[in-house]
C-alpha cells in the first residue's frame, strides 16, 4: 500500500501527492495494519472533490512516530457498497458513520450504522433526533431509564437511554447530535481568520487553548511558517494550565458525586484559583484570546511569568493534599474502586484514546507517540499510566497529571526571559491545495485538526476531531454491569465533550 | 485518616467573597467597551471589517454586546476609539441597552422592565433550570461556578434545580440547535407560571458565531420575551450575579 509517510513536525503536504488508491487495497492493508495496537486512525473522512467524493484517511503509528496518508475516490452519485471496516476493527465506527450519514455511502455489513450527530446537511432528513433508532431488548425482567437531552445539571444535552436489569444496567445507548453547531461548515464559509480563530476556541469551550492551537498549527503549517521559541513555550504553558483546571474540575466533579465535600469544596477553590490565572494573563477564564495564528496578542512579561510561577506551585501543594486525603480514605476508594472498568483489550479495540485509555494502560498520548512544541525537543514527557482502567485509575491519571504539568510549567517558565512575540497574522497568505494535520494531547486526549486549500489558497475542507468523538463508547462500556447508580461517577471519571463531538 | 483532612482545610482557610457587592476583577478582564469618536474613523472601519460576529457599526458608531465575543482585537485596531474595562456591570433587562455608543459610560439596567408579578414574587429567592442549547461547555460551567465555593450565590436564594416543575425560570446558553429546540420548548413549557427567561452568553443573544449556520433554529426567542440579557464569552459568573441580584432588586445600578 502506498501512503505518503509524514509526521507531526513536518509542514503542509501538497494534496497531489496524498496517493490515490483504490479502496479494496486500503481496506486489505487496514485489515491487518489496524490488529497492532500502536497504529490508530486519527481521522478518516470525505469531502466533495468537483465531481467526486474524495475520502482521506490519516493513521497513526506511535511506534515509528509517523504519520501516513491516502485517499480513495468514487463518483459523488455510485452507489457501491464498500466493505465496512467497522465490521473488524469497532473503533471505526465514528467515521463510517459520519461518512453514511453526509453522503449517504453504503457500508455493507457495518454492524452499528446510526447516525452519528444529525448534521444539518445530513442526507436523509426523515432521520430527526427525536427518532433516534435506540436498541432494545425484550424481557419481562429488564426496563428502559432514559435520561436527557436535559440533564439534573448545569452541563450539555445529550441523552442516555440505559435497559436496566433491576438496579443493574445490560446497556447503555447515547445518542448525541443535540449540540450540533455545523461548526466545520462555518470554518469554511469565511475568509475571516479571526473568526476562524474564534471557531476553533469555541469547539469545546472547556479545551479553547487545545483547539484554538491546534487551528493555529495547522494555518501555520499551510503559510510554511514556524512558531518562533518564545510562542511555542507560551502555548505550551497554556496548554498545561488548561490541563491542570480541567482536572482539578473533575477532581471536584467525582468528589460531589460521593458526596466527599471536602474535596469538592478545595477543589473548586484551586480551579478557581487555576483559571483566575489564565484570565490574569490574557483576560479570560478559558483562555480564550491567548492563542493566535502566526502570533500572539497576549505575550508573557516579567511580571505575569512570576505570577503564574507562584500561583501554580501553589496550586500544586493544595491539591496534593486533596489527593493525599482521597487516597487515605477508604469510604472514597470503596466508590472508585472496581467501578467502571473498561481494560486495555477493549480500549484498543474501540479506539479510546487520551487520559482514558492510559488509565488502563494503553500508550495512548500524542505528547509522547507525536510529539509537538515543547515535547518535541525541551520536555522529554513520560507518559503517566495506570492499569485498572476504573474509575480510581482515571482519577488516579488526573492526580498524577496535575503534578505533572505543573512541573513542566515551572521547568519552562523558571528559564524564560520573555522576548518580543509578532503580533499575529490573520491576512497572512495559505499554500493552495494543500493539507495540513495538527495533532496534539489537550486534557482528554488527541485532538487532530485537518485543514486543506482550494486552488486560491481558502480553506475548503475543515475537520475537527476532539477526543471525545471516540471515548463516548468507552462511557457506554463502562457502565456495563454497574449499578445504575453508579452512571453519574463514571460519566463524570471521562467527562466527555458533547459540543465537541456534535460539532 | 483525619490528618491529612486537616491539612486540606488548613490549606483551603476561607474561600467565599464576603462581599459579593466589592468585587473587582483584573484589569486584563474584558468586560464593558467605552467608545470615543474621533475625526479619523478608519481604524473603526478597520475594526469593523475583522469583527467576527459583526458586532461594530460605523455610522453611528456603536458596539453591540449582544453579538460582542469580547476578544478585544478591535480595541487593538482602534486603540483610540474602543477600550474594553473591567467593568462586569453589563446585563440588562433591555437587548438594546447591550448597544454601547461613544460617550457612554453604564449599561442601563432598566429595572422599570421587569414585570409586576415577577417583582412580587421573586424578590426573595429565584429557582432556576439551565438549558445548554449548543453552549460550548465554558457558559455552562461559569453558571456552576456562581453556585461554588467563592461565589456561593447560593445565600441569596439563587439556586439552579434539576426539575422544572421546581423552577421560577430558565437560563439559555448556546446559539440554540435546531437539535435542541424542541427540548427547550418542553422544558419552557413544564415550568409553572410566571417564569422567567435569562438568555446568558452572547451566543444565546445573538447566535454569536452561529447566527447565520443552517444547524441553529432560534424561533424560541421569537415567541417569548426574554427577561434578562446577559452578554459574554462566556459570562462571567459576576456578570450573571450583578444582573441577576438587580433584576430581584436586591441592588442598584
Amino acid at each position: 500500500m502506498d501512503y505518503y509517510i509524514t509526521d507531526n513536525l513536518s509542514g503542509a503536504i501538497p494534496l497531489k501527492e496524498i496517493p490515490e488508491v483504490e479502496y479494496a487495497a486500503l481496506y486489505d492493508d487496514l485489515k491487518e495494519r489496524l490488529k497492532q495496537d500502536s497504529v490508530h486512525v486519527a481521522h478518516y473522512f470525505a469531502t466533495p472533490d468537483g465531481n467526486r467524493l474524495r475520502f482521506y484517511i490519516i493513521i497513526l503509528d506511535d511506534s515509528k512516530h509517523s504519520i501516513l496518508v491516502a485517499s480513495y475516490a468514487m463518483e459523488y452519485y455510485d452507489d457501491v457498497a464498500l466493505p465496512s471496516l467497522t465490521a473488524l476493527h469497532p473503533a471505526m465506527h465514528v467515521f463510517e458513520r459520519e461518512i453514511s450519514e453526509l453522503y449517504n455511502v453504503e457500508f455493507d455489513s457495518m454492524p452499528w450504522n446510526k447516525p452519528l450527530r444529525f448534521s444539518f446537511d445530513r442526507r436523509n432528513r426523515n432521520s430527526t433526533i427525536d427518532n433516534y433508532p435506540f436498541y432494545t431488548i425484550e424481557g419481562e425482567s429488564l426496563h428502559e431509564v432514559n435520561v436527557g437531552p436535559i440533564h439534573a445539571g448545569i452541563i450539555e444535552p445529550g441523552a442516555f437511554r440505559f435497559i436496566c436489569n433491576g438496579e443493574n444496567v445490560l446497556h447503555l445507548e447515547i445518542a448525541l447530535g443535540y449540540q450540533h453547531r455545523g461548526i466545520e461548515h462555518e470554518f469554511i464559509s469565511t475568509n475571516n481568520r479571526l473568526r476562524q480563530t474564534l471557531l476553533a476556541e469555541s469547539i469545546a469551550g472547556d479545551s479553547a487553548v487545545s483547539h484554538a492551537t491546534a487551528f493555529a498549527t495547522a494555518i501555520e503549517k499551510l503559510c510554511g511558517k514556524n512558531a518562533p521559541d518564545n510562542l511555542v513555550i507560551e502555548r505550551c504553558v497554556g496548554l498545561e494550565l488548561e490541563r491542570m483546571a480541567m482536572h482539578i474540575a473533575d477532581t471536584g466533579a467525582l468528589s460531589t458525586d460521593v458526596a466527599y465535600q471536602l474535596g469538592q469544596v478545595a477543589c473548586e477553590a484551586l480551579r478557581t484559583m487555576t483559571i483566575n490565572t489564565t484570565q490574569a494573563w490574557c483576560g479570560n477564564r478559558f483562555g480564550k484570546g491567548l492563542i493566535r495564528p502566526c502570533g500572539s496578542n497576549k505575550p508573557l512579561t516579567a511580571e505575569k511569568v512570576e505570577m503564574i510561577r507562584k500561583n501554580v506551585n501553589e496550586i500544586a501543594r493544595r491539591y496534593s493534599e486533596v489527593v493525599d486525603d482521597i487516597c487515605s480514605s477508604p469510604t472514597l476508594l470503596s466508590r472508585f474502586e472496581q467501578c467502571g472498568t473498561v481494560p486495555r483489550t477493549e480500549i484498543y479495540r474501540i479506539g479510546a484514546v487520551g487520559m482514558a485509555a492510559r488509565a488502563a494502560g494503553a500508550k495512548r498520548d500524542i505528547r509522547a507517540s507525536h510529539p509537538y512544541g515543547c515535547f518535541a525537543d525541551k520536555i522529554s514527557h513520560q507518559s503517566i499510566k495506570e492499569h485498572t482502567g476504573d474509575v480510581m485509575a482515571r482519577l488516579m491519571i488526573r492526580c498524577r497529571e496535575v503534578a505533572q504539568s505543573a512541573s513542566y510549567i515551572e521547568q519552562m517558565l523558571a528559564a524564560y526571559h520573555p522576548t518580543a512575540i509578532p503580533q499575529p497574522d490573520y491576512d497572512i497568505k495559505l499554500n493552495p491545495e494543500a493539507m495540513a494535520i495538527s495533532l496534539l494531547e489537550g486534557w482528554r486526549g488527541e485532538i487532530c485538526h485537518v485543514a486543506i486549500t482550494n486552488i486560491d489558497g481558502e480553506i475548503s475542507t475543515y475537520k475537527v476531531k476532539d477526543p471525545s468523538l471516540h471515548n463516548w463508547l468507552a462511557l457506554a462500556i463502562a457502565v456495563r454491569g454497574e449499578g445504575i447508580s453508579d452512571f453519574p461517577i463514571c460519566n463524570k471519571s471521562f467527562n466527555l465533550s458533547y459540543c465537541g463531538h456534535d460539532l | 485518616m483525619i490528618i491529612p483532612k486537616i491539612k486540606v482545610l488548613n490549606s483551603h482557610g476561607k474561600q467565599y467573597i464576603p462581599d459579593l457587592n466589592a468585587v473587582e476583577l483584573t484589569d486584563e478582564f474584558r468586560g464593558r467597551p467605552e467608545l470615543t469618536a474621533t475625526d479619523d474613523m478608519s481604524n473603526v472601519e478597520a475594526a469593523a471589517r475583522i469583527c467576527p460576529t459583526g458586532a461594530i457599526t460605523t455610522a453611528p458608531f456603536s458596539l453591540d454586546m449582544g453579538k460582542c465575543l469580547f476578544c478585544g482585537e478591535c480595541a487593538l485596531k482602534a486603540p483610540k476609539n474602543i477600550r474594553f474595562t473591567n467593568d462586569y456591570h453589563i446585563g440588562s433587562t433591555s437587548r438594546e441597552a447591550l448597544v454601547v455608543h461613544p460617550n457612554e459610560n453604564k449599561i442601563e439596567f432598566h429595572p422599570e422592565r421587569i414585570r409586576p408579578e415577577v417583582k412580587r414574587l421573586f424578590s426573595k429567592a429565584l429557582k432556576l433550570r439551565q438549558v445548554s442549547a449548543a453552549g460550548d461547555a465554558s457558559v455552562e460551567m461559569e453558571l456552576n461556578a456562581t453556585g461554588n465555593v467563592n461565589f456561593d450565590f447560593g445565600r441569596y436564594g439563587v439556586e439552579f434545580v434539576a426539575s422544572p416543575r421546581h423552577a421560577d425560570g430558565v437560563v439559555i446558553t448556546g446559539p440554540i440547535s435546531k437539535n435542541m429546540a424542541e427540548a427547550l420548548d418542553i422544558c419552557y413549557n413544564a415550568i409553572p407560571e410566571p417564569k422567567v427567561v435569562i438568555v446568558c452568553g452572547s451566543e444565546a443573544c445573538s447566535g454569536g458565531l452561529f447566527a447565520n449556520s443552517k444547524a441553529i433554529g432560534r424561533s424560541f426567542l421569537e415567541s417569548h420575551e426574554v427577561d434578562l440579557w446577559l452578554p459574554g464569552t462566556p459570562t462571567h459568573p459576576m456578570v450573571f450575579i450583578d444582573a441577576v441580584m438587580n433584576f430581584m432588586g436586591k441592588k442598584t445600578r
